[in-house]
């Protein structure tokens, strides 16, 4: 610490500059801080992927800085069709409507199949299967109603400053959305 | 028939909007009349609390007065350690490195330039609030509360002098990056100084191959050249850095008189310590120097005006950084020669994004290219003015009676105290009898 010199002592030049510099610096965090507040919000924002927007690409599943990605593929079931064949658990031309693996559209069987009545079949995602691949989204969306979609799942998330997927989309699908509303799902219109 | 006709036209009034939402869906959803099936909803895991982040925003608080404390009154290495012990667990790898201070300036600027984007009161907190310590304290955000600064710290083993010619040279790196950094993000391109932490991954323990490498890199550096990072590269110390040069305190090395026995010289890792100079001790020396200050003080506006032009030169390459205006910039390409990329590729996507509504991409194209104009001429002007003043800097002459840390340089890291002899007398380690004479 500087030895306080007297206060009779005379101010030297540069305690001067260094003390207007100080104070025009205050003046200034202070002029921003107040530009700011105006603006600014107690709640916060989070990252989420508009899926109107989505162009089912894959990039979500490689690009978030997690090793298994924070977007994960949600199903809007009250938008589903409940399709006996589903183009988005089935890959194209199955050889028959079973949950066999090479009939199956998802490389980590994350989808699960169950009859609910004859001709209609429910369709889950095991979130800790998913990758968020978004394979059966462009399945979903190529023939079906698309209520299956690509969400950042906030569970996950670390909320990066800079969202490394919201940098590699080619839909430019990412933005921020208050912490409070933080999902974009697809409703029944 | 009137009546009829009239009874037709409300009826399709009435099902029109029904009949557009049974369009949308190409398979209208059952409604299980045998099963009475009811429909699951879909999940949505909550975001992080929000008083969770005012709980860290506290916690910052905190360690950043502690550090002042510690570095102060208690004069104490030993404690300091322990502080940045915790920040490395907290804020690193419990918060996972974000949001940091060292990327906060982004979105402050962003929050400046983009109406549409409200600057939450956590990050203003976590901007500002080193600023103001060091604007009286010092930098002691660096020395304890800096998770990227803590792991450098602790890889410290073998300190080795950078020469002084490099030192200076290489300390203006923050203060482009900086710059870089706050235009990049003000014209809306992204986050580089995020996108170039080289910890961050390490904290996430997962990262880009490019990215680890780097940190990788800093990391083995560090274990020969104190904190690389914060003193050639961290944008956010750059600021800290101007901020402590007009603080009101400052670190000493001993809190009673210098003996000037020089034990103090080698114990500062990081170059900042400084020998006492007196400005006039060799007058006839004095006539070049000021001679040399007043041509570095003419040069300024001229590297000024040259940066801003070179930067001007920059903008059509800077403005291709950003996606929209390369996704228009490849829709224009497409028109004259048809370029083949592969099915579903990003780039094939964004092209097709772009020939939907051409007409809106080109125009943000060419709203986002002015800005980058604007913004490519400032950055230049900003590093010319860096360079400029860097040269000043070097020209006015020091004066100091005591071997003290550099003011900008200083970390308030605390090693050199316990260097000094005095301060071992203080601290009741050494015998008073064996105090240095005073001179």
């Amino acid at each position: 610490m500087d030895p306080t010199p007297p206060l009779d002592a005379p101010v030297t030049r540069r305690h001067f500059l260094r003390n207007g510099a100080r104070l025009m610096a205050m003046t200034g965090l202070g002029v921003a801080a107040g530009a700011l507040a105006t603006r600014s919000t107690g709640a916060s924002w989070v990252w989420q992927l508009d899926p109107a927007k989505c162009l089912h690409c894959g990039n979500c599943a490689t690009q978030c800085v997690l090793e298994q990605s924070a977007v994960k593929c949600v199903h809007a079931y009250a938008v589903c069709g409940y399709c006996q064949l589903c183009t988005g658990f089935f890959a194209p031309e199955p050889n028959e409507l079973t949950t066999a693996a090479e009939n199956q559209l998802c490389p980590t069987a994350a989808i699960q199949r169950a009859f609910v009545e004859d001709p209609y079949y429910q369709y889950s995602i095991d979130e800790q299967l998913c990758i968020g691949c978004a394979k059966c989204v462009e399945g979903c969306n190529r023939f079906g109603n698309g209520s299956l979609f690509l969400q950042i799942r906030h569970d996950r998330c670390l909320n990066c400053n800079e969202c490394a997927i919201a940098r590699a989309c080619p839909g430019d699908a990412f933005r921020r959305v208050p912490a409070d509303h933080p999902y974009l799902l697809k409703t029944a219109s | 028939m009137l009546r009829r006709l009239k009874f037709i036209i409300a009826l399709a009034v009435i099902l029109l909007p029904a009949l557009l939402a049974c369009a949308e869906q190409r398979f209208p959803p059952p409604d299980f009349e045998e099963t009475h099936h009811v429909l699951p909803s879909t999940t949505t895991p909550a975001a992080r609390q929000i008083w969770l982040q005012y709980a860290d925003t506290g916690v910052f608080l905190a360690a950043l007065a502690t550090a002042v404390w510690l570095i102060y009154k208690k004069r104490s290495r030993s404690r300091l350690v322990w502080l940045s012990l915790f920040s490395l667990a907290y804020f690193g790898f419990y918060r996972k490195g974000c949001i940091c201070p060292i990327g906060s300036p982004q979105n402050i600027v962003l929050g400046l330039v983009n109406p549409g984007y409200a600057v939450p009161v956590t990050v203003l907190i976590f901007c500002f609030a080193p600023i103001v310590v060091a604007l009286f304290a010092g930098r002691a955000f660096c020395a304890g509360v800096c998770p990227q600064g803590a792991l450098q710290d602790f890889v410290l083993i073998k300190p080795v002098a950078v020469p002084p010619w490099l030192e200076q040279a290489l300390s203006v790196v923050p203060f482009i990056f900086l710059g870089a950094g706050l235009i990049y993000a003000g014209a809306g391109t992204g986050f580089v100084i995020c996108r170039y932490d080289p910890f961050v991954p390490f904290f996430r323990l997962s990262g880009g191959s490019f990215i680890l490498t780097m940190g990788a890199a800093f990391l083995l550096l560090g274990m020969f050249v104190g904190r690389p990072y914060c003193r050639f590269l961290c944008p956010y110390g750059g600021l800290l850095r101007l901020a402590s040069l007009a603080s009101k305190w400052r670190v000493r090395v001993t809190p009673d008189t210098c003996t000037q026995c020089r034990l103090c010289e080698q114990s500062c890792p990081f170059g900042a310590m400084r020998e006492p100079a007196s400005a006039a001790r060799n007058p006839a020396s004095l006539g070049a120097a000021r001679r040399r200050l007043g041509w570095m003080l003419a040069l300024l506006p001229v590297l000024v005006v040259a940066g801003a032009w070179a930067g001007s030169k920059l903008s059509p390459a800077a403005a291709q950084l950003h996606p929209d205006v390369a996704a228009a910039e490849r829709y224009v390409r497409q028109l004259t020669v048809p370029a083949q990329y592969g099915l579903m590729t990003p780039e094939a996507l964004s092209l097709q994004r772009a020939a939907g509504d051409p007409e809106a991409i080109l125009k943000l194209a060419a709203d986002l290219r002015h800005r980058f104009d604007l913004a490519c001429w400032l950055f230049g002007g900003w590093i010319g003015l860096v360079i400029g003043v860097k040269l000043v800097s070097l020209s006015v002459p020091a004066s100091r009676t005591d071997y003290e840390p550099d003011r900008g340089a200083c970390f308030s890291c605390a090693r050199c105290f316990t260097a000094c002899p005095n301060e071992r007398v203080r601290l009741g380690r050494l015998p008073a009898a064996d105090k240095p004479a005073t001179p």
